[in-house]
């Protein structure tokens, strides 16, 4: 037990850490979800934001090259303007009015420029030619006249918003010139990198376009372009006033910083637009390409976002929004965890409690088994001793006494049984039995279990079965008498005068009795309607002592109806009854004690009940017996109930059905549930004066079942009577003895002893001897009120067949032996020794000891004594032809046992046999001529059924238990000599 | 008498081991047998007896010593013991056989041996008082014959 309290707690402690290890995981799992989570949704809202800056970019710049694109291709429509009106008409037919006007009316398609101008191609030898006919001298962008150059790019026409470029020298920029030399090398519009224009002093790119005198091929070497170019068209694109245009026509977006980079130089970006703030965030931004249609040039679009975008809520609630449930789904995990392991815990706990209950249990049995075991030991003293007792001489009373002693000290080992039972009956285990059983003699040994405490109270006890209860039934007998003894032993213990009075009838005629089955509650209310006839006679009552009882019913008038009933059936009604299997009996046992107080009959047969807790304080007794009754009358198959009155008494009344049994089936019956009444008072003829009916027939009953006939009558003068009239049949001839028993109250009634004074006269006065004159009396007591009888004339109460057979033996002095004329008392070690004197017995027992002790118990009767210690050794000896009696064989031998050798002696006889009646041995054998069989007796220390069984099979004659007891030695030798005889 | 000191002593010896339970009722059997078949019979049980359990109990020993034990022989061994030991009226050794042959019936090797510890003991303690005993009655029985002579 120790081991398993110790074990669970380091291996709940270590649970304990593994569940705190558990919460920490989980928590901080929790919080990397969180984390996780958080991060996730930022990320998924960054790269939105991202996605929009990407799309807002695309759109800006788009549109702005759109417009671009728009501007370029006017500007290249004004080229082509110049070179239509300018060179293919002869004279020119633009001017600089003309130039100026019409590029101040389609200002509205060119909004990304500042202004347009036409410079011409003017080379070197032609410089005074062209400054004579415009008139001006060509200047450089400084507004000093230009110094000389192979060619010059004197701007000719000029839209108003430029004019101030008039004149100048494109050549002499720096920007400028580059970009000429390198549109009249491509043909195609060609862009300046950023720098200040000349006027607004914005950042600006000038876009430059060729003018060519005529159309040229595609194919054209840069030569020929070189040879053929005009003229340059111009146009200041001022990029920061176009792109705030630009903006502000998208309904620009503040959020966003858009910056416009000249990539030409990858390594050194010019800015083109931006406002001078700071870069913003760096992040996100993009980058779109622009073309502005001069493939030598490279553009590109920044935006960025002028604040750092939000990091959305939701970031920040999911997540959190997560972290509480994974919270408390661990909670309710470990919450759930927790309750769960607090059931195991409980569980557990049950379980030991339970184990604990069970081992209570078990211990409780074990209490019960030692217990019985420590009475039985004593008991088994006392038994023994008696005995003992019994082996010594003895006059009859001593006899009866002794006999009585053992008999309740057997019911008492019995008891203890029951008691043992009684865990049975509750579990609803008990079984009963079924076995032939002689049921009056049953009731005896109920009377001999209560006779010393009935006499001690002066209560008079009295057994009676009517006629037609049959002899033999089979059933579980002592289940009945357990029924039995704890009704009558419940009166006795209630009951302080008066009688118990314990009656059999059998249901067919006791049908009455069930009918009138009182109601329960009605018992004891009835007090005012006794209907009793004899009521008013003298208070004196038709029961057995004369006290008034509870029931009714068994006052004489009804037993007088049973017996006359009885006596009907068993003449007429023997055929109908024996024709059904099934008996059932009605047992009543009555008392005339205090009764059951009213309020406690709802319970009685509640177990561990008693009236009131004053019971068990006056009374002792546990109250388990009536519900332990109650138990087995049902098992048996009936009912059981009481009528009980307040201060008048107790009946209590049961049925239980049993089996017939013919007589001469009960061949096995156990010898000692059939008790043999001596048959030597066959014949005899009584005279029974007594005053109470119901009295006279219980004891006419057991004098009727000695074999004795009765007659019975009111009182003393009546019985001389009876007598002298039986004397006139015994001068005619018949030898019938003549007994005269005589309450003793029935004789006190008149004057004293004078009866029986005249009793003797009138016997003197014939030549008979003077009949035996019996007093029944209940208690000691009595004896002296009639101080002139001896005390063989007493015959004490409780009546029962063997006591009033004893009685009258001793008195009588009939000759025992003739009493015992089928030998079946003469027990004990003179008889014993007497069968087994002189004879030659084979003992086998592989045990040493138990071999020496039989043999030394044998040898005290007597008996020339073998010993061998094994089945082989005795089939050795017992080789044809030997000498030996009969053999005591162990049954559990190693190597051959018991049972083994005697199926082989058996073979052995056989063979033996049938060579005796094929003549082989002749007759010199002098065993020839009989059959060869020697008894051969088991010796086993358990006696039960299947042993008993196997015994029989293997060809045994029967068993007796180890050590030796006397008894039971005596039957079954006796049993054995029988059968060898016969 | 030279005897009668002995005879006491002898008596109650026997007395207190009928009231220690050592022995029961069907040794005060084996007693009257003595009377009945003759001086040393009960002697002559006893070291039969004695010898016998021994044996036994040895036997017992190696059985229980084996790593699988066999009960069914440890069951019949103690069968013997509880036979013999009730025929001599040995009770509290056959109580313990009691015990031994339930725990046997159960395969339970380690109940065998306690239950054969305590067989030991109780045959152990029996043992040394039957010696006494036959001891006793030895010293009477040559007290008697010399009186005799």
């Amino acid at each position: 037990m120790g081991s398993v309290e110790l074990d669970p707690k380091p291996a709940r402690r270590r649970w304990r850490l593994h569940q705190s290890a558990l919460v920490v995981l989980w928590v901080v799992m929790s919080m990397m979800i969180w984390v996780g989570l958080y991060w996730y949704i930022r990320r998924q809202s960054i790269r939105n934001v991202e996605e929009g800056l990407v799309s807002m970019c695309e759109e800006r710049a788009r549109m702005l090259q759109d417009r671009f694109a728009v501007s370029v291709n006017h500007v290249h429509a004004l080229a082509i303007l110049v070179s239509t009106f300018h060179y293919q008409k002869e004279p020119p037919a633009l001017d600089q009015e003309t130039f100026a006007d019409y590029t101040a009316r389609t200002a509205f398609e060119r909004p990304l420029l500042n202004g347009v101008a036409y410079a011409q191609r003017v080379v070197h030898t032609q410089r005074e030619l062209f400054e004579m006919q415009q008139g001006w001298v060509i200047r450089t962008m400084k507004r000093e006249p230009s110094p000389i150059q192979d060619e010059y790019a004197p701007v000719i026409y000029s839209q108003e918003t430029v004019s101030y470029i008039e004149a100048l020298d494109m050549m002499s920029g720096e920007e400028d010139r580059e970009n000429i030399l390198r549109a009249r090398a491509t043909g195609k519009a060609v862009l300046t990198s950023p720098f200040r224009l000349l006027g607004s002093n914005h950042l600006g790119v000038v876009l430059t376009f060729p003018v060519y005198r005529e159309d040229l091929a595609l194919d054209v070497t840069e030569e020929e372009r070189i040879e053929a170019t005009a003229g340059y068209l111009g146009g200041a694109f001022d990029v920061e006033s176009l792109v705030e245009n630009l903006l502000s026509q998208l309904a620009g977006n503040p959020e966003i910083i858009v910056k416009v980079y000249d990539v030409t130089n990858a390594s050194e970006p010019l800015i083109m637009y931006g406002p001078d703030l700071p870069d913003g965030f760096p992040s996100p931004s993009h980058t779109s390409m622009l073309d502005f249609g001069d493939p030598f040039r490279k553009h590109n679009m920044v935006c960025r976002y002028s604040k750092e975008p939000d990091v959305p809520v939701s970031a920040t609630t999911t997540a959190s929004g997560v972290f509480v449930i994974c919270m408390l789904v661990g909670y309710i995990v470990y919450a759930a965890w927790n309750r769960y392991d607090n059931v195991k815990e409980d569980c557990r706990k049950m379980e030991e409690l339970k184990k604990q209950a069970e081992a209570a249990d078990v211990a409780k049995s074990q209490f019960l088994a030692t217990v019985s075991h420590e009475i039985r030991t004593p008991m088994n003293g006392v038994l023994g001793m008696l005995d003992m007792l019994l082996d010594t001489k003895l006059n009859s009373t001593q006899q009866d006494y002794a006999q009585t002693a053992q008999v309740c000290g057997k019911t008492l080992i019995s008891l203890i049984n029951e008691v043992l039972d009684r865990a049975k009956i509750e579990a609803g285990k008990l079984e009963l039995e079924s076995v032939p059983f002689d049921l009056r003699s049953t009731l005896d040994e109920v009377i001999s279990l209560s006779y010393s405490k009935s006499r001690e109270k002066c209560i008079e006890l009295a057994v009676y079965v009517s006629d037609g209860v049959p002899e033999v039934l089979l059933g579980d007998p002592g289940r009945f008498r357990q029924i039995i003894t704890n009704l009558v032993g419940n009166s006795i213990k209630f009951t302080e005068r008066g009688h118990i009075f314990v009656q059999v009838h059998l249901a067919d005629h006791s049908n009455l009795v069930v009918e009138q089955r009182p109601e329960p509650g009605l018992n004891g209310h009835n007090d005012d309607s006794i209907p009793t006839a004899s009521v008013s006679a003298n208070e004196d009552f038709d029961t057995l002592s004369g006290y008034e009882t509870a029931d009714k019913r068994n006052t004489w008038e009804n037993l007088n109806k049973f017996l006359s009933q009885s006596s009907y059936s068993t003449q007429n009604g023997s055929t109908h009854n024996s024709n059904s299997e099934l008996v059932t009996l009605v047992v009543s046992v009555e008392d005339t004690g205090t009764g059951i107080p009213l309020h406690a009959q709802s319970r009685v047969f509640t177990p561990f009940m008693q009236a009131d807790s004053s019971t068990s304080r006056n009374y002792g007794g546990t109250g388990i017996g009536l519900s332990i009754s109650k138990c087995l009358v049902e098992l048996m198959g009936g009912q059981i109930w009481f009528v009980s009155r307040p201060g008048i008494g107790s009946t209590f009344t049961f049925t239980a059905v049993f089996q017939r049994c013919e007589r001469n089936g009960a061949v096995e019956m156990k010898k000692d549930t059939l008790d043999i009444l001596p048959s030597c008072f066959r014949g005899f003829h009584a005279i029974l004066v007594d005053e109470r009916p119901v009295r006279a027939v219980v004891t006419k009953y057991h004098l009727q079942r000695l074999g004795i006939s009765v007659e019975t009558v009111g009182n003393v003068d009546l019985g001389i009577a009876a007598l002298t009239s039986e004397k006139g049949k015994l001068l005619s001839g018949t030898k019938r003895r003549c007994i005269f028993l005589v309450e003793t109250d029935s004789c006190s009634s008149k004057n004293g002893s004078i009866p029986f004074s005249s009793l003797e006269g009138s016997c003197k006065g014939s030549k008979l001897h003077l009949p035996n004159l019996f007093l029944l009396a209940t208690s000691e007591l009595e004896k002296e009120r009639f101080p002139g009888f001896s005390d063989y004339a007493f015959i004490m109460k409780p009546l029962k067949a063997s006591t009033v057979a004893a009685c009258l033996q001793l008195a009588l002095g009939v000759d025992s032996q003739n009493a015992n004329e089928d030998g079946n008392n003469t027990e004990g070690p003179s008889s014993l020794r007497s069968l087994l004197v002189g004879k030659k017995i084979l003992v086998v027992d592989d045990n040493k000891v138990n071999l020496r002790v039989a043999a030394g118990t044998l040898k005290k009767y007597g008996v020339e004594v073998q010993c061998v210690e094994s089945g082989k050794d005795a089939l050795a000896l017992l080789q044809m032809p030997h000498k030996f009696d009969a053999c005591f064989m162990d049954v559990q031998m190693p190597e051959m046992d018991g049972f083994e050798a005697t199926r082989q002696i058996r073979l052995m006889e056989k063979k033996a046999n049938e060579k005796v009646k094929a003549g082989e041995h002749g007759t010199e054998d002098e065993m020839a001529g009989m059959d060869w069989h020697l008894p051969i007796l088991a010796m086993t220390a358990d006696v039960i059924q299947a042993t008993h069984e196997e015994c029989i099979k293997c060809g045994m004659d029967g068993y007796v238990s180890k050590p030796f007891e006397e008894k039971q030695l005596y039957q079954a030798v006796a049993k054995l000599w029988a059968s060898a005889n016969s | 008498m030279a005897s009668a000191p002995l005879k006491a002593q002898l008596t109650d010896l026997l007395n207190s081991m009928f009231a220690m339970d050592f022995l029961d009722e069907q040794f005060k059997e084996l007693q009257m047998l003595e009377e009945a078949s003759g001086p040393g019979f009960l002697a002559e049980v006893v070291t039969l007896f004695c010898g016998d359990a021994e044996r036994i109990i040895s036997q017992l020993s190696v059985l229980l010593n084996e790593p699988v034990v066999d009960f069914g022989k440890v069951d019949a061994n103690v069968h013997q013991l509880k036979g013999s030991s009730s025929s001599v009226g040995a009770k509290r050794v056959a109580l313990v056989c009691v015990k031994f042959r339930n725990v046997c019936q159960e395969n339970d090797k380690e109940g065998c041996i306690a239950a054969l510890h305590e067989i030991r003991h109780e045959f152990d303690e029996l043992h040394k008082k039957f010696q006494t005993m036959v001891q006793l009655e030895q010293q009477i029985q040559v007290l008697d014959s010399k009186q005799m002579n």
